[in-house]
This record gives C-alpha cells, structure tokens and sequence, in this order.
C-alpha cells in the first residue's frame, strides 16, 4: 500500500467521470408536485437537464368542447388555481370581445377589485413558499393567514373561498355584498401591514439574500425570446405590463407604477412579487373610490344573463328567457378572438374559436408559466442543485395553467 | 399490559367489521398512533392550496399531532393525496405508496383523488382507489378545512377502532344557518375585520 | 389596428399571402405552408414589424376540411406594441402526414409550443431540435385533441387495481355515517341526526 502522505495524481486513480444523472421526481416538494427535472449532475454543479412537464394534464381543452361557453368557468377556475378570479375575468373578456358587449361600469370595477384581490393572494402564495423552501417558515404563515383574509373576502362575495367560478359572460354571478368596500379596505390595510413585517423579517437576513441574489439569471433577451411575460419578464428589466401597454377594464384611468428588477434573479422577482402587491393595493383602493354603490352588474341583454327569479317565475318572458340559457347555452357568433390580460402570471391569453352554436369549437389558452417553465432550463444550467430550489420557486409554476 | 403478540396491529380487510382492540397494549398502540400521524402530502393541484390552508394557523392539523410534513414516504405513515391525479403521475403514487412502511394509511384529498372529479376524460385516473387502496375520502373540490379535519378525525377514529373499512366524509350543517351557536361566535370574534353590516 | 402590418407582408410576399382580415381588433393572415418560416424570419427581423415575441402557437382541428389543421400563431412587437396572428392550413383529412417548418430556431418559445403541438395534435415541425411528447406519457397512443378522439378513451399507464366492482367501491359504495364516537353539535335542525342534510328553503318572490 502506498504511504498514506504522497499523493496521488488524478490520472492514476480510476475515477469514474460520466456525470451522475439525478432525478427530482414529480413528488418532491420543490417541485411543486409536478415537474420533473432529469439532470446531469458534476459534483453540484448541473451541467445538462430536461425539464419534463404534463404531470398534471387534465384535458381542459378537451372538456371544454363538450359543454357550453358558461360551463367553461369551472375549468378555467382551476388554471391558476391560486388567482382564480383572474382566470374568470380573462375569459369572461375574452367571450365578450367575440360577443360584443361591454359590462357596465359598476361590474368592471368590481371585476378589477377581485381581481386584484386575487392577484394579491397569487403572489402571497408565491413568496410565501419561496420563502419556505428556503427555511423560513414564520413569513410563510403570516403570508397564509393574509391569504385566508383575502379568501374570507372572496367567501362572502362568491360563496367559495378559492374556486369560486363566479364570472359570467356579461357579468358577474352576483352583486357585491353591503359591507364589500369596508371589508376590503380592512383586509388590504392589515396585508399591507404584514407586508412589512415579512420584509423587515426577510430582507436583512444575509442567509436569505445569498442564496437569492444573482441565482438563477436570465438575460432580457432570452426572456424575450422565450415569451416570458408578467413579473419574470419584469424582473429581467423590461417594463410589459398587459394593464399599461393594453388597458382594459379600467386600468388605464388609475394609476399603479409597474415594478421592474434590475438583475433578473431570483430576488428580484421575489422583490418584484411583493412591490406588485402594493401597486395592488393601490388599485384596489382607487376602485373602491370609484365604484358605485348601486347600478347594473349584468349586461342588460336577454340573450346572455339569466333573469332575476322573480320574473322567471311570473313572466312568461323570464321562463323562455332562463329556459334558453340554461339548456341551450350562451351563444357565441361565429369568429375567433384573442382576448388576453394580466394574470399572475403573465400574458394569460384566450384564443376562442366559435362556430356558432353554443359548444365552443376550441378554447385554446396561452399559459404564461408553460413558457416560463420552459425556460427553466436555461435557468438553472450552470447552477447548482442547491439553486434549484429558489429558481423554481420564484418562476411560480403553477400545475394547473403549466399542463392544463 | 396485554401479551405481545408478533404482529401487534391487525390489518383488517376492507368489508369486515371491526373488532375493538383486543388488549389493552393494543389501545395503548392505536392511541400513539393516531395521535402521531407523520402525513406524506402528495400535493398535486389546486386542493394544494386548500392543503396549505389546513396546515397554516387558522385550521392547523398539528394540533391533531400531525404536526411535521414528511416528504419522504419511508419516514410517514399516513398518505394525503391530494389533487387530481392523471394517468402520467399514476405510476409514481403508486411507487410511493408501495415505499411506505407497514401501518399505513392513505387519506384522499378533494372529489378529483376521491373519483376523478369533473374531469371525465383521458387524462385523469377516477379516484385513486383504482390504484392504491384508501382509508378516508374527503369530498370537496377543494374541501373546507372544517371537511379535512374532520376526515382527519374520522381517520383517527378508525385506527383506534381497528377499522380498515373506507370511510367518507359527510357534509356537516352549515353554522351559518344557526348564528346563534357558540362557534359562529367564536370564529367571529377571532376573524380580523368583523365587517359592519353583513347579513348572518 | 395594424393594417399597415398586414400590408407590409402582402407586399414584401405577395404569393404567400393566401386571405387576410380584421376582426374584432385582430389582424390575421393566412399563408401558405410552404413560406411560413420565411413570413415569420421577416416579421421577426424586419424594423417595421420587429416582432420580437411569438406569444402562442396551437392548431385547430377542422375534420370536415382538406387542409385539415389550421396552425396559429400570434406574434407580438414589444416595442410597437402590435399583434398578428398567422395562420397555415396543412395536413390531409387522416391526419396522417402533417408537416410544417418549424420556427423553433427564430423565437425560443417556439420549441415547448411546437411540441405541445404535436402531442395534442400530430403536427410534425420539420427540422425541430426535440420534437417528442411533452404534456402526455410517450406511452400514450394517438393525438387526443383532434375531433375524432373520444375524450372518455382512457389509456392507462398502469393497471387497475384488481378489485370486484371497482366502479363501486366507495365514495360509490355504501358510505358509513357519522356520528364517529364523539359528541356532535347539533346545529339546530329538531329531531333529526346530523349527518343528514338540511332542508332547502323554499325561495318566495318576496326574497329577492
């Protein structure tokens, strides 16, 4: 045996030198349950790997050309299950652009409150299991008990604290509530609050940013190219808001900032996660200024909204009217459409085709976190395992928009 | 204490009724058990988010001694499925459920794990009881907390009880309609903006 | 409103050009198969149009056709800030041989849309780097978004548990009721157990 002080040059020894090929499976919890990564491994270091997807596909496009245009909104709940109510009105627009009608003002309010509430609850959720991943569990519970506010809201609104299936085609399913604006400003000022507190909590902790700051770095260009849209692409440094560049609703009469990294890593898009739920906040309550207390919520065309019970009951125009909707459906003209707006995400576009019955032909929805993940890769190439976690948390990829 | 006998926990087979435990050691080991359920959270859709809820203060299973999530199935006892399950992720339940140690227990999360949910086509697997035998269905898509917990006790009832028969979570009368009950008053007290105005 | 966009093409391929219209805010061209890789590298490259974004690709399955698929894409310019969407009719009435050009090496969105694409579809990109299955199984046989797959085909990757009357077990099969060995609050309904149902309020027209 040699002695154990000479040593020993690299050529001499037998090392194996194939990469090491890892497998974080579907069920891990970084991976959100359902994404998986095959890697090359050298050392830590990840020298090559494939993302694979499609771990949670459901077949929405399928499902939805069994029903009819209505029935379409549970399904579209369940994209990006965590801002439900985005999903909602993004389809809603996009079945009213094909159709023609514009909501009265009191629904597009009321529209954007809940959508930025939902908005809020996305990005809660996001950082919140960013941070959890990384070992800090406190932030994570306060930003869930924020979320719980925000989804009492949506319970006394809609009925249901996360799929509420609540938007309608030319509307809404119901009016707000009596105590809706006060009920709001009580839970925005109390997550604005928390807001704080979970930054005063996380940003000084040097454990927190060294492993966020400057991991998991994409150029603006590959982002680009890639088709990355919403608070990734933001944080790569260039300023695409759907809600700036193509107001809808009512967008373009408030005014919100839209917050832009500098680094495109992954803290930036943590920190631009949370600046966008105080630009939230602030849309929020300049809605709630200027949403009127009474008026219409529901379009006023027979063809499209259901009655009120009354007259289904005592009229003869209420039974026909109720009896067409429900069993034959809205009916949507002929013609395509892209209808698309600001998810949580990103670019969360509807791309409807329409043969004029009331089956849609083909809902095609252009999800902004599929392109997102599918950036993954070069995200994470040149990384380490370690970074893994916190790059994949802060691309928020969520299942249910990714596989569809 | 009771003779110990080699193989201290009898599994019984779905359909038999169950006996109560037959020793007293046997009781002593179905208390620390339910009590100390190490849950596996195969979290895989939107019931996710639901599942986060139940773990965050508000509802919080810990306080049913399911305190610590484990990730990996050979340090749990008790499987939560939940979410959809499609055909793709079928196999790697089922390698997972396979993995786990001898007591276990599958809990089945929200209507899509139950029977496949709404979604009746050819990417999703109806009910995990296709592939993977389970103790509790918890309905719901996504079900309240209140229902988790509620199937969280059900389930501890039943490993006390011996009991291997599937067992579902039924829908409890709404509180709401009976705004008088202490435990409309106390969530009242404990949420954080009681708005003014609203109708029970 | 960028009619100048679609005019730019007809000019610069006037043979490409197969229809065009606006609609609803949209533009849309369609072109011929054949020049479809060439229309988009213009669209890309051109300073006119700089589309800089593809934001999505998908098909649409017209059986009744021939062309059968129609394969869209929407692109977008983030520095003019306009959209157009393009189309192509490729593939005969099987299904069976339905080739494009891919686009994958122009914009890198392209490469997971194009493979969603053919997994739903069956629509091959000729010269894509990886085209295989991404959101099914590679298992999986067939394209099921196409109209003539039944979407209860099930094709399951694994074995069905070999249980009698699987169909039936529970939550189908007889359900066990609570109370479970605790006490229960009764909520109010009189006489009647609680793990039933409440009684469903008859809705009068003085509610509304």
């Amino acid at each position: 045996m040699e002695p154990l002080d000479q040593d020993l040059d690299a050529s001499e020894l037998e090392l194996p030198t194939e990469p090491m090929l890892l497998n974080v499976g579907p069920a891990h919890p970084a991976m959100h349950g359902t994404v998986r990564i095959v890697m090359e491994l050298s050392g830590e270091v990840i020298e090559r790997c494939d993302v694979q997807v499609g771990y949670l596909h459901r077949g929405f496009e399928k499902m939805c050309e069994r029903g009819n245009w209505t029935q379409v909104f549970p399904y579209a709940d369940r994209l990006n299950y965590v801002s439900p109510m985005l999903n909602n009105v993004g389809f809603s627009l996009a079945c009213e652009k094909l159709l023609g009608v514009t909501v009265p003002e009191r629904c597009q309010w009321y529209r954007m409150i809940l959508g930025e509430m939902a908005r809020i609850s996305d990005h809660l959720t996001c950082d919140g299991a960013m941070a959890m991943e990384l070992g800090a569990f406190t932030p994570f519970l306060w930003m869930i008990k924020c979320r719980e506010m925000v989804w009492e809201v949506m319970e006394e609104e809609t009925g249901a604290r996360m799929t509420h299936s609540f938007g309608r085609i030319g509307g809404m399913a119901a009016p707000p509530t009596d105590g809706f604006k006060d009920h709001v400003r009580a839970v925005v000022a109390h997550i604005m609050q928390v807001l704080g507190e979970v930054e005063r909590l996380l940003l000084g902790n040097r454990i927190f940013l060294d492993r966020l700051e400057n991991v998991g770095v994409i150029s603006a260009e590959d982002a680009i190219s890639l088709g990355w849209t919403g608070p990734c692409l933001r944080a790569a440094g260039v300023p695409y808001d759907v809600r700036k560049a193509h107001p809808y609703m009512k967008y373009g009469e408030v005014d919100f900032d839209v917050p832009v990294g500098t680094n495109s890593d992954s803290f930036d898009r943590f920190m631009v996660r949370i600046a966008e739920m105080r630009q939230s906040a602030r849309i929020i309550e300049q809605c709630l200024e200027r949403m009127p207390d009474s008026g219409p919520v529901n379009v006023d065309d027979p063809r499209i909204i259901l009655p009120p019970k009354n007259e289904v009951y005592n009229t003869i125009e209420g039974t026909i009217q109720h009896f067409k909707i429900v069993m034959e459906g809205v009916k949507l003209p002929a013609g395509e459409v892209y209808g698309y707006t600001e998810a949580g995400n990103g670019e969360f576009g509807f791309y409807l085709v329409s043969d004029g019955s009331g089956t849609p032909y083909r809902v095609r929805i252009r999800p902004p976190c599929f392109l997102v993940t599918a950036g993954l890769e070069r995200v994470i190439t040149g990384q380490m395992m370690a970074d893994v976690v916190p790059s994949f948390g802060s691309l928020n990829m969520i299942g249910g928009e990714c596989d569809r | 204490m009771g003779e110990l006998k080699p193989t201290t926990t009898s599994i019984l087979e779905p359909g038999q009724q169950s006996g109560f435990a037959t020793t007293k050691f046997e009781a002593l080991l179905a208390w620390a058990q339910k009590y100390s359920l190490f849950m596996n959270p195969f979290v895989t859709a939107c019931c996710g988010m639901e599942f986060m809820a139940v773990s965050s203060p508000r509802y919080d299973f810990s306080r049913f001694g399911s305190e610590a999530p484990r990730f990996s199935p050979r340090q749990s006892d008790l499987l939560w499925v939940v979410g959809t399950i499609v055909q793709r992720q079928a196999p790697i339940l089922k390698r997972i459920y396979e993995q786990m140690a001898e007591p276990k227990w599958v809990l089945a999360f929200g209507t899509c794990a139950s029977s496949g949910g709404f979604y009746d086509n050819y990417a999703c697997v109806a009910g995990i009881d296709k592939i993977i035998p389970c103790d509790v269905y918890v309905p719901g898509c996504p079900p309240r907390p209140e229902a988790v917990l509620d199937g969280l006790m059900l389930l501890q009832d039943k490993i006390q009880r011996g009991d291997r028969t599937p067992g579902i979570v039924k829908p409890r009368i709404d509180p709401v309609q009976a705004p008088d009950t202490a435990l409309v008053q106390l969530r009242r007290s404990r949420s954080s903006a009681p708005p003014a105005g609203i109708k029970p | 409103m960028s009619q100048a966009l679609i005019e730019l093409v007809k000019q610069s391929f006037p043979d490409a050009v197969l229809e065009s219209h606006s609609q609803l805010g949209d533009d849309t061209l369609v072109l011929a198969p054949g020049r479809w890789k060439e229309v988009c590298r213009f669209l890309k490259d051109h300073e006119q149009s700089s589309m800089n974004m593809l934001i999505d690709l998908t098909a649409v399955d017209f059986p009744n056709r021939e062309p059968r698929f129609e394969v869209v894409a929407h692109l977008y310019s983030l520095d003019r800030g306009h959209r157009l969407r393009l189309k192509t009719r490729v593939g005969d009435r099987d299904g069976e041989t339905v080739e494009l050009d891919t686009i994958a090496d122009l914009w890198g969105s392209a490469n997971w849309l194009e493979r969603e694409c053919y997994d739903l579809f069956g629509v091959t990109f000729v010269g894509h780097p990886d085209l295989r299955r991404i959101l099914l199984y590679p298992e999986f046989d067939g394209h099921p978004l196409r109209k003539d797959y039944p979407a209860e085909r099930i094709q399951p990757l694994l074995q069905y548990r070999d249980e009698p009357n699987i169909n039936k077990v529970a939550p189908f099969g007889p359900d066990e009721g609570m109370p479970f060995g605790r006490q229960t609050h009764k909520f109010g309904i009189e006489g009647e157990d609680d793990h039933l149902a409440p009684r469903p309020r008859v809705i009068t027209p003085a509610d509304n």
